[in-house]
């Protein structure tokens, strides 16, 4: 067996006249856990539905689990699991009689099938919810369900498109603590979120897209070094008399409006000498983030 | 990418999962097909009927509720099937977004397809059996053609059914599905001969109820019930047949159309 589960060379997906992946080359090996990053609309979406074989490609090659797509396609759709961005759990079902009917769509045997969703309505909590209808069901859930239903066919690949967008902190949580279960359990992992915190940790390796293209690839720490270093200082409110005097000594900066991003590679003193030179504004040293990656990449704008 | 259409058995596990929310409420979808021959019988047989008298059809004579019941099991195939096809599976596909959950597995949208379609002709032949129950304790069917019904239910099914789902595939909202209605089942639901026979209507018209598919499914239905299977009657299996193969691929064609992008 090939070691890459996804491998995708220059593919292209167009909608009359937009052009939604643009070329894009990435690759996914066995037991990583890799994310697909990027502002909204940057094609995420559109490049999750060509892996699994929802939408056509436009151009370029995809292979899974080491063989093109369009031969033995029903073999590997077989072994995958999706959890689509949006909701679409079977609400005319209960919680149990979702994952029964959807094993039934991969033909899995009922007693697989019983067992499996047993185990998995354990494994996301939610035994005690069996019989509830769908529509009484919280968010966070509703989304536990929806990752159950998606491993219902005991994937060698698992695709998650924003699995944690809208959960509060306890639920997205209980979300990633299960992920890595399963990521330490050997399963591959494919993830879109916009949870920077949550690709940081889970992800052992990510791009980030912009309008269709990949900006950069690689593990997140390495991304934070190689682009912002390891801290930054926040500086608020900011004024012309600052940002001269970073300009000056040659340092680079965001400009939020509202608040200036310093990031800080070299000088182990200057968030002290920002601190008095500066004093009364606000001054924040932390740690850089993969979000001051993403916002230095794909810059400020609001997209769509 | 060439499209590769693929068509498995795998459309029974779309049926197995309407039938499941079906078997969910059996008691409520038993009533309709059990009560509304009823109510007609009564309002038309004793009502209408009485009024009208015996009168010929084809070549013998004959009263208007032995006429107008098997009728009325056309017009309940009919509108389980279409109604199936169109409003709900409607509501399956773009608000309960069930036909994107069920493309994220092996299933093809052919199979999805198919398997709804199967299903509404299902819904229509379970209505029809019940009703069939119904009108043959009111003695309105005679055996052993009778016993063809169901199979004949089978073809009309299937035939309504992909007519749904065509609209199903270009309505922009659910709110459109009141044209064709208007347009189209309404006119059938009176002018199929189900009322009145045929021959009662100028030839221009005739001839243009000859068109519509639920004049040949009454045709075959009338036929079963009053045990008068005449050669004439291929013609109309002909018909229902051709109209059902046209329209399930014209059904699949759009529903790719729509939801493949
Ligand atoms: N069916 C479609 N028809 C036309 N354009 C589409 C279609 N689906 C997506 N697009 C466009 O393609 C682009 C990429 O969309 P996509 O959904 O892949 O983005 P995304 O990265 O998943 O965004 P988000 O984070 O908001 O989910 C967008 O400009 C979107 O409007
Ligand atoms: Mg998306």
């Amino acid at each position: 067996m090939t070691p890459e589960v996804i491998s995708v060379a220059r593919l292209k997906k167009t909608f009359a006249t937009l052009t939604a992946v643009d070329g894009i080359s990435f690759f996914v090996k066995r037991g990583e856990c890799f994310g697909l990053l990027g502002p909204n609309g940057a094609g995420k979406t559109s490049t999750i539905r060509m892996l699994y074989g929802y939408s056509p490609v436009s151009g370029g090659e995809l292979r899974l689990f080491g063989q093109r797509m369009s031969k033995n396609w029903r073999c590997a759709k077989s072994r995958i699991g999706i959890c689509q961005q949006e909701d679409n759990l079977d609400p005319d079902l209960s919680v149990r009689d979702n994952l029964l009917t959807y094993a039934r769509y991969f033909d899995l045997p009922t007693g697989t099938a019983q067992q499996s969703t047993e185990h998995l309505l354990r494994f996301f909590s939610l035994e005690h919810r069996a019989e509830t209808n769908i529509r009484e069901l919280s968010g966070g859930m509703k989304r536990r369900l929806v990752l159950a239903r998606a491993l219902i066919n005991n994937p060698d690949l698992l695709i998650l498109d924003e699995p944690t967008t809208g959960l509060d902190p306890q639920s997205r949580h209980q979300v990633w603590e299960r992920l890595e279960e399963l990521r330490t359990g050997g399963l591959t992992i494919l993830l879109t979120t916009h949870y920077m915190e949550e690709a940081a940790r889970l992800c052992d390796r990510l791009v980030i897209m912009d309008q269709g293209r990949i900006l950069v690839e690689g593990r997140p720490q390495e991304l934070i070094e190689k682009y912002v270093g390891r801290e930054v200082i926040e500086i608020s409110p900011p004024d012309a008399t600052l940002q001269d005097y970073l300009e000056t000594r040659g340092l680079y900066y965001e400009n939020f409006g509202q608040r200036l991003v310093v990031h800080n590679r070299a000088d182990a003193a200057l968030f002290a000498t920002l601190a008095d030179n500066f004093a009364g504004r606000r001054c924040t040293l932390r740690p850089a983030t993969l979000e001051d990656v993403f916002l230095h990449l794909t810059g400020k704008e609001l997209r769509e | 990418m060439k499209r590769v259409v693929t068509i498995s058995r795998r459309w029974v596990r779309v049926w197995q999962r309407n039938l499941k929310v079906y078997r969910q409420t059996w008691k409520i979808s038993f009533l309709p097909p059990l009560l509304e021959p009823i109510f007609y019988l009564a309002a038309f047989g004793i009502g209408l009927g009485s009024l009208v008298g015996d009168f010929t059809y084809g070549s013998r004579s004959i009263a208007y509720l032995p006429f107008f019941a098997p009728a009325l099991v056309a017009i309940t195939i009919m509108y389980n099937a279409f109604f199936e096809t169109s409003y709900a599976s409607f509501v399956r596909m773009y608000y309960q977004k069930t036909f994107d959950a069920m493309l994220a597995t092996p299933l093809t949208l052919e199979e999805v397809i198919i398997g709804e379609i199967a299903w509404a002709a299902t819904k229509s032949v379970i209505a029809a059996f019940l009703m069939q129950i119904v009108i043959s304790l009111a003695g309105l069917v005679q055996y052993p053609a009778g016993l063809l019904l169901p199979a004949v239910a089978v073809l009309g099914g299937l035939t309504f059914a992909s007519i749904g789902m065509v609209f199903t595939s270009i309505v922009p909202n659910i709110e459109t599905f009141n044209l064709p209605i208007f347009l189209f089942v309404t006119p059938m639901f009176l002018f199929s001969g189900t009322f009145f026979p045929l021959q009662n209507l100028p030839i221009w018209a005739q001839r243009l109820a000859c068109l519509f598919p639920l004049t040949h499914l009454t045709l075959l239905v009338r036929a079963c019930a009053l045990n008068s299977l005449a050669p004439s009657l291929i013609w109309s299996l002909v018909y229902l047949l051709t109209f059902f193969l046209a329209t399930s691929l014209l059904a699949l064609r759009g529903m790719h159309k729509r939801l493949i992008k």
